[in-house]
């Protein structure tokens, strides 16, 4: 009777040799502690690159020590250049945008937790899930050699815009083979993302315990699974833009450059392609890839704050179908990044009435975050803290979206600073404290030991002043005309606006420091940290109802029996002020997801 | 020496479907009065969700490259028509008979694992001639790149050769995957642990590269 269940995830034993338990490891929480630590080192990277960045525009001829190191010819005498101040901004972006807000809140904390969140005993495709931590190794490797080889990275953004990134070497350092390498990375990258959507999907539909039907999944398996889902149609676009892009390059085709066009005086042999295509393609993966980055985090910050709130949110089927319609709406709303490309504006119309629509999902999960905690009595944690934050950076953000999604603004406020403090509060501060939450969080059961709750604190309250000081400027530098990824300023009309770019460089340098601070609790609490109980947060779902950390088959070979949703706190006539997802224990009906 | 293959001993709930909805599934659920005995005990295999979720990314993908070729053809006045290689429609009945082979073997392979043994019974025979007629497929792709090759028309010559290169040369790659596919199956049919469900799903990726061939080829015809 019991095999059934037991045969339908990929049945693999304990493993015993050292390659099998920490480096090609079949065990979901092994890899996702592999993609915790991937996005550590990538969001290290993308740190030090904001700093070199940040620095440049504070203090253009600067000469920074050792950048010679890393470049001689973009960096001579360490002062840089603007192409490869424009090279840092890329990988900067890249590595940020890639290997940390799409690796950590997704495919690391949901590695982790999927299985242990829907009773089952691992990912039924163990293997699969195995190459798709290393294959995005592979991408993470590969993009990084991009600094080593050739004349340097690509400087076309993150974005990589046609003509720039498509017609080769002639465009400038790195677009030759730092393109080439920074598309071959990408798709791989894509490749193991695919991997890792192939394993989600059927763990939460098939996999889900006796008793578990899904409006009983916690909110992040929730948030898993939608994202999941974007990432699976997303991606697979991204792949085919790559390809033609590669191709563009090694094989001379002209997929995305026009005919006749000149550059540095050179009339290039291309033909007849479409610059437009390539935005298309990207915008199409571009725009869910943002929601992505950001709906995993809503769905922790949700469990975070029920159950330190200790009652459940105002609607768990809102919130629900509010990540639910920005999945889906995240597909219609792609051109808003294109109102000034060239396209027909009428088009404008059609992507800027979805994108205004998309504010409304938007606002309800905000909104229900925030209500929910009305009469609640918060336990005031470093993790329930930065779910708070959450709260208000996204929301701060997202005010700023409003603006940018009408072409009539947008047109003065394109390219501007303004879009870049837009996507910072939306994606680089609230994803990245959706993270803080989730790390702090579960931090105990991943690894079996106690952060230290005074370095949270700190850690949360000056980089939640820090994070204000570095973006909220950048909104009056963007109304004032200063034009993003720029590496320097000479205007006329800039040299006032300077003084706010070094404000802002100060405070980005104070806030990367403070980083350290975590990254000390981190390192110290996972050797020294006081050994974890099962459940120190006192939570409901399944992830407490095992040792921290969970033993190798999650549930020490019991078949987890599930009797009623994941957020019963308060539960009138029980004796605790919570009751677990396993325990049978009877709760009210009406208050139940069923 | 003969030997007498033993039966597999077969767990009858894994039997065929129709099963009823799992316990997890749709309101079959732990009653309020915790008479568990009621809530049956079964899950429905993720490899049958897992081939859908790989069916769903290449289709996305195929969009993808089919938006592409629509865009670059109404981007600029290069567009020279491109006549089919002509061994492309004998790839297709090669495909589609490969796929005809296919169910001939599934439902061979299902008798032999539920147990009987005959000698006319060949489960893995089919298997193979779809994994021949696959790989004949393939090289006869190569005979059309060839054909192509020999007009002077590569993949950078025009848009038209390039989108024929690259949308047969992308699908030729996920059949070889699906070779590949086909390599495991016989390989645990070998040794008698091949599962319904790894059969289905494999049949599901083999079948969709019949009906996508299809569609490119539709394409290729009507836009190029």
């Amino acid at each position: 009777m019991s095999d059934t269940t037991a045969h339908a995830a990929a049945h693999h034993g304990p493993p015993t040799t050292f390659i099998r338990k920490h480096v090609f490891s079949l065990d979901h929480k092994v890899i996702g502690k592999q993609y915790y630590m991937l996005g550590l080192a990538a969001v290290i990277i993308g740190m030090v690159l904001s700093w070199l960045m940040r620095i440049h525009l504070a203090w253009t001829n600067f000469a920074i020590p050792g950048l010679h190191l890393l470049s001689a010819t973009g960096a001579p005498g360490n002062v840089m250049t603007p192409e490869y101040y424009l090279q840092l901004m890329t990988m900067h972006a890249t590595f940020m945008v890639f290997f940390v807000l799409t690796v950590a809140p997704f495919a690391a904390f949901g590695n982790f937790f999927i299985p242990i969140h829907t009773g089952a005993e691992d990912m039924p495709f163990p293997h699969f899930n195995m190459m798709s931590f290393w294959t995005t190794f592979v991408a993470f490797c590969v993009m990084l050699l991009s600094f080593f080889i050739g004349d340097g990275p690509t400087l076309g953004g993150w974005t990589q815009y046609a003509p720039l990134s498509a017609v080769g070497s002639v465009a400038g350092p790195g677009q030759g083979a730092g393109v080439v390498i920074w598309a071959t990375s990408i798709a791989i990258f894509c490749v193991g993302q695919l991997f890792g959507a192939l394993n989600f999907i059927p763990n939460i539909l098939d996999l889900r315990c006796k008793g578990l039907s899904m409006w009983r999944l916690p909110l992040p398996t929730w948030a898993w699974f939608i994202t999941s889902c974007m990432g699976l149609t997303s991606f697979s676009v991204l792949l085919p833009a790559c390809i033609l892009l590669i191709l563009d390059h090694v094989a001379g085709t002209s997929f995305f450059v026009a005919s006749n066009l000149v550059m540095n005086d050179q009339v290039l042999p291309h033909s007849g392609g479409s610059t437009l295509l390539w935005q298309h393609l990207f915008w199409f993966f571009g725009h869910p890839e943002v929601y992505i980055a950001i709906v995993p985090g809503m769905g922790i910050i949700s469990h975070v704050l029920i159950t330190s709130a200790r009652k459940p949110l105002l609607s768990h089927r809102v919130m629900v179908y509010s990540m639910g319609a920005l999945a889906v709406l995240s597909y219609m709303v792609y051109g808003h990044h294109m109102f000034v490309s060239g396209m027909n504006p009428f088009s404008s119309i059609l992507f800027s009435f979805p994108t205004l629509m998309i504010t409304i999902p938007s606002t309800i999960i905000v909104l229900i975050a925030l209500g929910s905690l009305y009469g609640a009595r918060l336990r005031i944690t470093s993790a329930s803290l930065f779910a708070l934050g959450f709260i208000s950076v996204f929301i701060t953000g997202g005010v700023s979206g409003f603006f940018l999604a009408q072409p009539s603004i947008q047109i003065l406020l394109h390219a501007t600073y303004f879009v870049v403090a837009h996507f910072h509060f939306t994606m680089a501060i609230a994803a990245v404290f959706g993270i803080f939450s989730g790390t702090y969080f579960w931090f105990p059961k991943m690894w079996g030991r106690m952060m230290n709750e005074t370095l949270g604190k700190i850690h949360f309250w000056c980089t939640f002043v820090g994070v204000y000081c570095i973006f909220m400027p950048m909104h009056y530098l963007g109304m004032a005309g200063n034009v993003r990824r720029y590496s320097s300023f000479p205007a006329d009309y800039m040299q006032p606006l300077v003084g706010v770019h070094q404000f802002i460089t100060i405070a980005a340098l104070f806030t990367g420091a403070v980083q350290f601070i975590f990254i000390y609790n981190f390192i110290y609490s996972r050797f020294k940290g006081e050994p974890a109980p099962d459940n120190p947060w006192e939570g409901t779902s399944l992830e407490w109802s095992t040792s921290s950390p969970p033993p190798w088959d999650n549930f020490g070979g019991r078949h987890m029996v599930v009797y009623h949703d994941p957020y019963q706190y308060g539960v009138q006539g029980s004796k605790g002020d919570y009751v677990m997802q396993d325990s049978p224990e009877k709760v009210d009906p009406a208050h139940d997801e069923p | 020496m003969a030997t007498t293959v033993v039966p597999p001993k077969l767990n009858v709930r894994r039997s065929p479907e129709p099963v009823p909805p799992g316990n997890g599934g749709f309101r079959n659920l732990v009653p309020n009065d915790g008479k568990l005995p009621v809530v049956q005990e079964y899950a429905p295999v993720p490899s049958k969700t897992g081939i859908w979720v790989v069916l769903a990314a290449i289709s996305m993908s195929f969009a993808a490259f089919t938006s592409a070729l629509v865009v670059r053809q109404g981007a600029s006045l290069d567009w020279h028509h491109l006549v089919l290689p002509p061994v492309l429609y004998f790839n297709t009945l090669v495909l589609l008979v490969s796929s005809v082979s296919l169910e001939l073997a599934r439902r061979r392979v299902a008798v032999f694992m539920g147990g009987e043994r005959t000698s006319d019974l060949n489960p893995a025979l089919w298997l193979y001639v779809t994994a021949f007629l696959g790989s004949v497929f393939v090289v006869g792709q190569y005979a059309a790149w060839l054909d192509l090759r020999s007009q002077g028309l590569y993949l950078a010559t025009n848009p038209n050769s390039s989108f024929f290169y690259l949308l047969t040369a992308v699908h030729a790659i996920h059949v070889i995957g699906g070779l590949v596919g086909l390599v495991y199956v016989l390989g645990k049919l070998r040794k008698t642990v091949l599962r319904r469900s790894t059969l289905d799903s494999f049949s599901y990726y083999w079948h969709f590269m019949g009906i996508l061939w299809v569609y490119l080829l539709l394409l290729l015809w009507m836009k190029l």
